[in-house]
Order: C-alpha cells, then structure tokens, then sequence
C-alpha cells in the first residue's frame, strides 16, 4: 500500500505545510505498514525534490512543466490525476492553499475518489481512515470514516507536527510526463497585494489588525508592531471591507488559517468567523478597548486599552528588548 | 442570461452549538440561506440588473428549506426549485453533487453559482465536483465577475493575490462572500417572493436512483460531533498603557517564552 503527499511549493520554495503533512503520513504508514511517496507539481521544481527525501519520502514524483508555472486548476487537476494513476495509493494527503482548495474537487471528482477537507486528525482503522475535522467555523468537530479506494484528504494547517528532518536521506525521483490539452480558462493576471514581506501562513508571530485601526494610520501603526516583531501582518473581514488591506491578509472561516506561536490582535473583536482561523494560535494577545469583546474569551493576555496608545509603547518595549538581546 | 444557484440552507452558526452524545442539537437553532450562497445571489441580481438574467435557485433539503429559497426569491430571484426526497437527509457533497447533476442535465444554462462551502460543513468541495461531473470550466474563490466578450471574468482570491481569470460560459463559480454585501429583502421583495413559482421535484423526477446515491454518500460517513478542546482564557490585564506594556513584556518574555 502506497501514501502519497502531495507537496506545496511557493517560488522554489517547499512550504512548512508540506512538511507537517509529510511527517503526519509517516506517522500513518508506520501503522498501516505503507510506502510514503510524495508528488510535486510546478515548474522549476525538480532541486526541492531531495529536502521531500529527508522528511520521510521513499520516492518523490515530479511534474516540472511551464503549464505549471502560473496556478489555473485544470493543468493541476491533469497532472495531479497523471501522478496518482501512475502511482496507485490508497491514501492522499495535501496541504491547504487557496490553490489546492480549488483544484481538489475536480479532482476527486475525476478519480472516483473519496474526498475530505481540512482534516486536523487521521488515524488508520485497518480498512480506510478515521479523521477528525473542524467545522461551523470551528465551534463543533466531526468525526469521518472512508474505507473507500481512493481517499483525498486535505490538511488543516498547524495541525501535525514536523518531523526531525534526516539530511542523508535520499529518495529516488521519478519525472512525470503529463499531456495538457482543454486549458479550460485563460489566465489573466495576479493583481499583486500589499501582502508584507513575512507570509502569513508561515509566519511564528502574526500582528493582526481589526476593525479598531481605523484607518491608514493606525494600519501603519500595526505594521511598525508587525516589523519591530519579524511578525506579518494579518486583518479581520472589517479591515478588508474598508479597503485598508487585500483579502489576502485575511485571517478567519473565509480567509487563512493561521497557527503561529504569537498572535496579537488589536482592536479586533473576536467574531467566531475570526476566530475559526486563528484559534489554534499557540499564545493569543488581545489589544481592546471594550472589556467585554469576545476575544478576551480566548486570549491569554487580554490586554484592556486603546490601541493607539498601547502600541506606540509596545514598538518601543520590541525595540528596547531587540536592542538587549 | 440563465444563471443558476445552488442553495444550502444551513443552521446559524453565530449561535451556541450544542452537541449532545455526539450528535448535533438542532433544537432551538435558526437555520438560515448559507451566507456564501446569498453573496451568489446578489451577484447574479447585479448582473441581471446590467446584463439582463433570469435568476433560479435549486435547493436540496427538508421542508424547512423552502424558508432558504424564500429568501433568495425575496432578495430578487425569479424562480426556485426544491428537491426534496427522504433518500436525501444529511447528504455530504459528494452525494448532493450528484444530486444537483441530474438536476442539470438537459438544462440550458450559461452559468452556475454555488457557495464556496457550506457555513455547516465548511467542506468546500460539492461545487467544483457537480463542474467536474458536467464538465464545466470552473474556478472557487470568486470576490468579483463580470462579462467582457462573451466571457465570464472571474476575480478569484488566490494565495499571492487576486488571479483574473475568464472563462467561456457555460462554466461554474464558487463564490465567497467577500464578493459583495447581500442585499436585506425589501417588504416589496418579500410580498412578490410568495408568488413566485417554486418547483418541487423528487429523486424519481430526476431521473435518479437513490442507489446512485448511496453509491456517493458511502465513500465517506459522518460518525458524530464533538466540541473542540475549549481553550482557557488568561486574566485580563487592565491599567494605564505603561502598565499594560510592562506586563505584557514580562509575560511574553518569562512566562510564554515566546518573546
Ligand atoms: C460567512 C461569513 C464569513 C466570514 N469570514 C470572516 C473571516 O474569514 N475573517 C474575519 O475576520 N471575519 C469574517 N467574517 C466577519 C465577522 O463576522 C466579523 O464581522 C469580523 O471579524 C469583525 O471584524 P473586527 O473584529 O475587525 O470588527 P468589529 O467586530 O467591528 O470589532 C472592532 C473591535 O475594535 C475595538 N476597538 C475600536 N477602537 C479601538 C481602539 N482604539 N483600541 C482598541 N480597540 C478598539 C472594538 O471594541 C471592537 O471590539 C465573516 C462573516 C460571515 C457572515
Ligand atoms: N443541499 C444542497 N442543495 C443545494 N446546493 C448545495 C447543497 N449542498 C451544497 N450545495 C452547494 O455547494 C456549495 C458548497 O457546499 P459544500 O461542498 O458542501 O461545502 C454550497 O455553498 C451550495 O452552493
């Protein structure tokens, strides 16, 4: 029996979601006594190949084709289909990207394949898989079983651990060749967001800024607080409503899940549509001048205050601490 | 024009969810149009507003469901189809997707809305799978449409930014809601809402097996619910704004460590 992942890769670069969905199919193949594979699609991807190696891949499928180069879903979902034909697993998992959020069903669809998103627990049951997954934007959990032949599974981000990588491991690379006809859309452009130098999915700590910022000027404030930090700057919907930032920066049940290891949100409420995105955080702050917001359910500081005085102090407490240290 | 939506009704997820022996309380809870699937709606009117569309909305549900369909008939939609059938309580996805492929077949249409998840489930998946199914061109995530020469222009919220990206009609969207504010129906729009034709249809009118069915919904299962680990909340901090800095840094930096 065969696990395959499928890796996420952004300009050259294999990101750290790829590296807990691995280790979690380590963790599977070892209860089901599986092969683990892993699949990366792009182009100019071949040299990230090796780092797949040292996370626990016996053999690293690659499709490096220019169809590639640029996201548009039907080369993916075609070389995708070709990979997992090819290899026959029981068993995929992915990352979550906006990318894979869009291809996915497809092809699932395409393979007759059993497919189940934002998986947060898997657990091998002798016939198929048992998973756990949040939803109701995170208030409830549901409990999933699939024994059938094909399952596709996504990935919640944050949710598995990353394995101690083995440098000297090496994997045999196998090159896939895909046939691209029926480009179904054109592809225009990527209207570039103020995405901040720090990604968001990446990041160890995420300034987030709510509705309370106001305005450019206090967005500019959080983004003096997220650059003292090394943090990225992430918003509620409230933020992205009033055209302050791109919705790429959107943290919560519409935009990304986070799961840094600081969180500081300032003058944000805490709607449960928030939080479903950034509730796995491992230490919460909150910046809030009303006593009653609901985020003060969840922070572990829950700091009671104005923001555009507390921040300004803050800076200069990062500041004052980077110097020192 | 014929834009089709497909519509989820869906328990209101603001409110306290109550799971008891691993099943969902839905007792006391309001169920309400999916909110991803009221921004299809509101989109689809802009669009008839300047193009010029006849509007129709497909539910798959209970009874209770032709309260979703009323909604989306009082923001403005011409029609509404509800497919009601016993073999179909607390169908997944994958199973209304095939649902929704017998509904579309022979029908002319130029495109289809559906949400980009269900509030509920928030799986995300049943939209991009009825595409495939009827091999359609599709694209999720949308945050804007348009039409510009026969084509649909599409702004999708991608991981790097905002992609354009046009397509040839007949095609499918999923839609976010960050693509528009719904419109609150007007007590004109509520009125009118009631005379407006609403169809139901069972499995044996589409022309559809409930193993066929079956055959979807068996490739995975729900077993049960369960609340998430609830996460303790600290103390609050109050005081002046040097106070609430120096305690903050003490706490990050000695207690969290993460600092
Ligand atoms: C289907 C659906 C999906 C959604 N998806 C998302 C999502 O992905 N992400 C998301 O964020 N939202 C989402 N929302 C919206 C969500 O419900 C809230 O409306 C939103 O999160 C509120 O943003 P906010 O906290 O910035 O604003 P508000 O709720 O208006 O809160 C502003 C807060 O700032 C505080 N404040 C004001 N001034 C100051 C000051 N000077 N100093 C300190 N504090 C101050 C106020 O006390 C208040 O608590 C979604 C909604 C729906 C219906
Ligand atoms: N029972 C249903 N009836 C009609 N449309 C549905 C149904 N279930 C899901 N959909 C559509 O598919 C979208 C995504 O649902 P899901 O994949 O279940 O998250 C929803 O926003 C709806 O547009």
């Amino acid at each position: 029996m065969k696990i395959l992942v499928f890796a996420d890769q952004k300009k050259g670069k294999l990101k750290k979601s790829s590296f807990e969905v691995l280790s979690e199919a380590v963790r599977l193949a070892s209860a089901c006594g599986a092969e683990v594979h892993a699949a990366l699609l792009g182009s100019g991807v071949k040299e990230q190949a090796g780092v797949l190696a040292h996370y626990g891949a016996k053999t690293v499928h690659i499709v490096d084709r220019p169809e590639l180069a640029t996201y548009i879903n039907t080369p993916f979902v075609t070389a995708a289909a070709a990979v997992i034909e090819a290899v026959k697993p029981r068993v995929v998992l992915f990352p979550t990207s906006e990318g894979i959020k869009d291809y996915i069903p497809a092809l699932v669809q395409k393979l007759d394949g059993a497919g189940i998103t934002d998986c947060c627990k898997i657990k091998w049951t002798g016939d198929g898989v048992e998973i756990e997954r949040p939803l109701m934007a995170a208030k409830a959990r549901s409990t999933m079983e699939s024994s059938h032949s094909l399952i596709l599974l996504t990935c919640r981000a944050g949710s598995f651990d990353t394995n101690e990588p083995n440098p000297a491991a090496v994997a045999e690379i196998v090159e896939h060749a895909a046939t691209f006809t029926d480009l179904k859309q054109i592809f225009k452009e990527v209207l570039a967001a103020n995405t901040g130098k720090i990604s968001l999915d990446e990041a160890d700590i995420v300034v987030a800024a709510g509705r309370g910022v106001r305005d450019a000027e206090g967005l500019k404030l959080l983004e003096e607080l997220a650059d003292v930090l090394g943090a990225a700057l992430g918003s509620t919907r409230a933020v992205v409503e009033s055209g302050l930032v791109s919705a790429t920066l959107q943290i919560g049940q519409t935009g990304k899940v986070i799961n840094p290891t600081l969180y500081i949100g300032c003058g944000v409420s805490g709607a449960v549509q928030h939080t479903a995105g950034m509730g796995n955080s491992k230490v919460i702050v909150a910046i809030n001048k009303d006593s009653e917001a609901p985020i003060f359910n969840i922070a572990d500081y829950g700091l009671v205050g104005d923001l555009f005085k507390v921040v300004p102090l803050l800076i200069e407490a990062v500041k004052e601490l980077k110097k020192n240290s | 024009m014929k834009i089709f939506i497909c519509c989820k009704q869906v328990p209101d997820v603001a409110m306290t969810i109550q799971i008891k022996d691993g099943k969902f309380i839905s007792e006391g809870m309001n169920y309400v149009l999916n909110a991803y699937d009221a921004s299809c709606v509101e989109e689809s009117l802009v669009l008839k507003e300047k193009y010029g569309a006849e509007v129709t909305l497909v539910l798959i549900g209970d009874e209770a469901g032709k309260e979703a369909l009323r909604k989306g008939l009082a923001m403005g939609a011409d029609n509404a189809f509800h497919i009601m059938d016993p073999a179909l309580n607390q169908i997944g996805s994958q199973a209304a997707a095939k649902v929704l492929q017998a509904f579309f077949k022979g029908r002319d249409f130029d495109f289809i809305l559906t949400g980009k998840q269900a509030q509920d489930s928030d799986m995300g998946l049943a939209g991009g799978i009825l595409s495939e199914m009827l091999n359609l061109p599709y694209v999720t995530n949308a945050v804007g449409l348009d039409m510009a020469d026969n084509k649909v222009v599409v702004r999708r919220q991608g991981d790097e930014g905002v992609e354009v990206i046009h397509m040839p009609m007949p095609s499918l969207i999923t839609c976010s809601n960050d693509m528009n504010d719904p419109r609150i129906p007007s007590l004109k729009g509520i009125m009118a809402s009631k005379k407006k034709p609403m169809e139901q249809l069972s499995l044996a009118d589409l022309g559809l097996s409930a193993d066929e069915v079956l055959r979807e919904s068996k490739k995975s299962s729900l077993k049960s619910f369960s609340l998430p680990p609830a996460r303790k909340s600290g103390a609050k901090i109050e005081g002046d704004a040097q106070t609430l800095v120096a305690t903050l840094m003490e706490k990050l930096t000695k207690e969290a460590k993460v600092l």
